[in-house]
């Protein structure tokens, strides 16, 4: 009944290859943004802004770059956090040097600086493969914090080594800063998302993607076909970092406002984004995004209902937390190794056939 | 029928949403699991008995019932946040993260949203000018007044001079253990001694490499700012190399009974900075057993009792209920607002006749808050663990902080953060 083809003639070329080919997803995808640019700005408040859909937003652009890199590329990198690191310190350099000039441009710019760095750091990767290479991007997040931790140019000299993000603005709207509105940072966010989300779509549908996905199958086979490893690899170092520095650059910026570059981008968070993506379902950007839901909301949820509803002590909410999001990981990936991605796939299939399944 | 349902509709509405009527509410960003949380159960179960004893003996301040409220961080940044958004609309009297983290974090923020934060000895140390930081206070003594009773205290040891001395600090790398940094370079410098920083990634528990740095370079004496699991394993690492444990001194948060009870019989002499006083031989303890303990009404589980964060967390809760009263006082209404209670909290005096009339006699030093001073006067003892009787004795009196050192420290970094965010000066 629903996700049906039947019916749906596409007469051009364009058509035949637009991004949601079936009628029905297509719809559902543009009430998705309807609702996210035309509804959520007005109902929004700090608490579903600053708690729920900020870190959801920048969770996702993040979980996409790794996805990128890890499930299309098949280059397992553990090195998130420290390339959202430098994702933040950028921006702030940049914020606090250049304070005239529009938030948004400067995002990019650290996103840039980023791309820049994971190139440096994805060179190995021409040689060094497999877990070997997750090592070596280990190693890259550790040397990143050190290095931020170490240096205080990166922090302006500060006393605690603590970078706090001062009031900026885009376009004349405030973003940044404690007096920021609550849809004012939703909307910035959300721009960049989508952005993001585009992009990374179009990038894994074109000659590009399939490049990294034939890299990421076997490599040898990929070089004889004529695809240069060199190339598609650092490519996808660099698309990967450039998404992920986004991703660090609002974190700091927009959604924290002060950071502490062991404390926000540790090693946990190199974990916490590459099980986004793994329990999302790797080489999907529909899996980043519930990836990301799964593991940010879910906790936010949870504690929402065991200790506001329920009334539990916080302590014991706390580890029910962990022990419930930790059950439904094993339950989902035994249900379906591929991810929760994969489960939405097999539901459209489904949905298609119902309800005369034969 | 439509009309019954949309009555049960507005019936449930209103037992949902909670009663606007008169409380204080004061809320706990507590954490009682993760690294530290060791540190955070001690603080939150003190915290929360006081304000429990306070609505159950005296039912509430001025005649208000004291509502609690608790937030588990996990000492987690963003979780601090998450805690941060749900309780501020809920009219927060006053917000104590007991995280040096999540304190930067909120500063700007509870500026902007007119709710006061106390960080009792931690948080950012240039808060202490009220000109600058206008709803942030760190009274009675903050990080770098324990950086300066440290090298004071070994001064007195030392007869008076540290010339040619080593120091080691051995720190948390993070805001927190950063902090002290400052301070003690300047001190190094007038004092005369060499200073060696040791960082230790959080949460703490792999130190061989600095200890085994510390058994090479041999310093005279070693200074730490850990909190959580790092201080356990910073003083087993301290026994196992045959350190001079008198030699090892902690600031406050590096000086529970958690942080000494693991290395057993080496842990003695173990030195630490306190601000108040520990144990449960004061007065006010007859009533918090009877009415909190015995009562049934203890946070947590009620093992905590009369221990170093445990008291610290009493006296944190003990400040708010006092500055509470001063607000009240100010006011002249007894349902004070979050502004009401900055006022208070800005206008709080703490003497001993005041300590003695709540049952806490000598538990803290006198200090009176103003506006341009959030800081309190900068007091604190040193106090030493005897491994045998399992219990923290106090060797110094009050020390003073070096005020010529600290004051323009405080002054250069709070102007730094006004230029940063454009602030105008107060209280002129």
């Amino acid at each position: 009944m629903f996700y049906r083809e039947a019916g749906d003639f596409k007469t051009t070329y364009t058509a035949d290859g637009q991004t949601f080919p079936i009628r029905f997803d297509r719809m559902r995808y543009y009430a998705v943004l309807a609702v996210a640019f035309g509804v959520i700005p007005f109902v929004i408040n700090d608490y579903w802004a600053n708690a729920v859909l900020l870190p959801f937003l920048i969770y996702s652009i993040a979980a996409i770059g790794l996805n990128i890199l890890v499930g299309y590329c098949g280059q397992v990198s553990l090195g998130t956090g420290g390339f959202m690191a430098v994702g933040a310190y950028a921006v702030y350099k940049l914020m606090t040097a250049f304070p005239e000039v529009n938030l948004f441009f400067h995002v990019l710019l650290a996103g840039g600086i980023t791309a820049f760095v994971g190139v440096m750091f994805g060179l190995p990767s021409l040689r060094i493969k497999g877990f070997y290479l997750a090592v070596a991007t280990l190693a890259a997040q550790f040397f990143l914090v050190w290095l931020f931790n170490r240096v205080p140019w990166f922090y302006n000299y500060s006393v605690s080594g603590q970078i706090s993000a001062p009031d900026r603005t885009v376009f004349g709207m405030l973003v940044s800063g404690p007096s920021a509105d609550a849809w004012a940072k939703y909307m910035f966010c959300l721009v960049f998302t989508v952005m993001v989300a585009f992009l990374a779509r179009n990038l894994t549908r074109g000659m590009q993607g399939r490049q990294w996905m034939a890299i990421r199958d076997m490599d040898i086979a990929a070089e004889i076909i004529g695809v240069n490893p060199l190339r598609a690899k650092l490519m996808a170092f660099a698309v990967s970092s450039f998404f992920i520095g986004i991703s660090g650059a609002l974190f700091f910026a927009v959604y924290l406002g002060a950071v502490e570059v062991g404390d926000a981008f540790g090693i946990n968070k190199s974990f916490l984004v590459l099980f986004m993506i793994i329990i999302g379902g790797l080489g999907s950007i529909f899996g980043s995004f519930v990836g990301a839901a799964f593991l940010v909301l879910m906790p936010v949820l949870l504690k929402n209902v065991l200790v506001g509803t329920l009334g539990w002590p916080t302590d014991l909410a706390a580890h029910l937390e962990f022990m419930i999001v930790g059950l439904l990981i094993i339950i989902f990936l035994i249900a379906e190794p591929h991810g929760l991605a994969q489960l939405w796939r097999v539901t459209k299939e489904k949905l298609r056939l119902w309800p005369f399944p034969h | 029928m439509k009309i019954r349902f949309a009555a049960l509709v507005a019936a449930v509405i209103a037992v949902g949403t909670p009663v606007l009527a008169q409380d204080l509410h004061f809320p706990s960003l507590s954490y009682r699991t993760g690294p530290f949380a060791a540190g955070g159960i001690p603080f939150a179960d003190g915290y929360s008995d006081y304000l429990t004893l306070v609505n159950e003996r005296d039912g509430g301040i001025g005649g208000v019932k004291i509502r609690q409220s608790e937030c588990e961080t996990a000492y987690n940044t963003e979780k601090g946040v998450e805690c941060y958004e749900k309780i501020k609309g809920d009219n927060p009297l006053v917000i104590q993260p007991l995280s040096t983290g999540i304190t930067y974090q909120l500063i700007p923020k509870v500026a902007a949203d007119g709710i006061p934060m106390h960080t009792m000895g931690y948080g950012r140390t240039s808060a202490k000018n009220g000109t600058v930081f206008s709803h942030v206070f760190n009274y009675p003594a903050n990080y770098w007044d324990g950086a300066s009773i440290a090298i004071k205290h070994l001064l007195d040891v030392n007869s008076g001079s540290l010339t040619g001395k080593k120091v080691a600090l051995v720190y948390h790398n993070s805001a927190y253990g950063k902090e002290p940094i400052r301070t003690l370079e300047v001190l190094a410098k007038k004092h005369g001694y060499e200073l060696t920083l040791l960082p230790v990634d959080s949460p703490g528990q792999e130190q061989k490499s600095q200890w085994l740095q510390i058994r090479r370079d041999k310093p005279d004496y070693v200074l730490m700012w850990g909190w959580g699991v790092m201080n356990a394993v910073a003083v087993q690492e301290a026994v196992n190399i045959r350190y001079p444990m008198e030699n090892f001194i902690g600031v406050w948060w590096s000086g529970s009974e958690n942080d000494v009870l693991p290395a057993g019989e080496g842990a003695n002499g173990y030195k630490a900075l306190t601000l108040h006083g520990t144990g449960t031989d004061y007065p006010l303890y007859a009533d918090l057993t009877k009415f909190v303990h015995d009562a049934g009404k203890s946070a947590g589980a009620g093992d905590q009792v009369g221990s170093v964060l445990y008291s610290r967390g009493l006296y944190a809760a003990m400040l708010a209920v006092e500055a509470a009263k001063t607000a009240q006082a100010i006011h002249n209404t007894a349902a004070i607002t979050p502004a009401m209670m900055r006022d208070g909290m800005e206008a709080l005096e703490i003497t001993q006749d005041k300590l003695t009339a709540l049952g806490l006699p000598n538990f803290s030093p006198s200090f009176k808050v103003s506006c341009e001073n959030h800081g309190g006067d900068g007091l604190a003892m040193v106090q030493q663990w005897d491994a045998s009787a399992k219990k923290w004795n106090l060797i110094t009196d009050w020390i003073q902080s070096d005020s010529d050192v600290i004051d323009p420290l405080i002054m250069a970094d709070s102007e730094a953060f006004a230029k940063e965010t454009n602030i105008t000066k107060l209280c002129n």
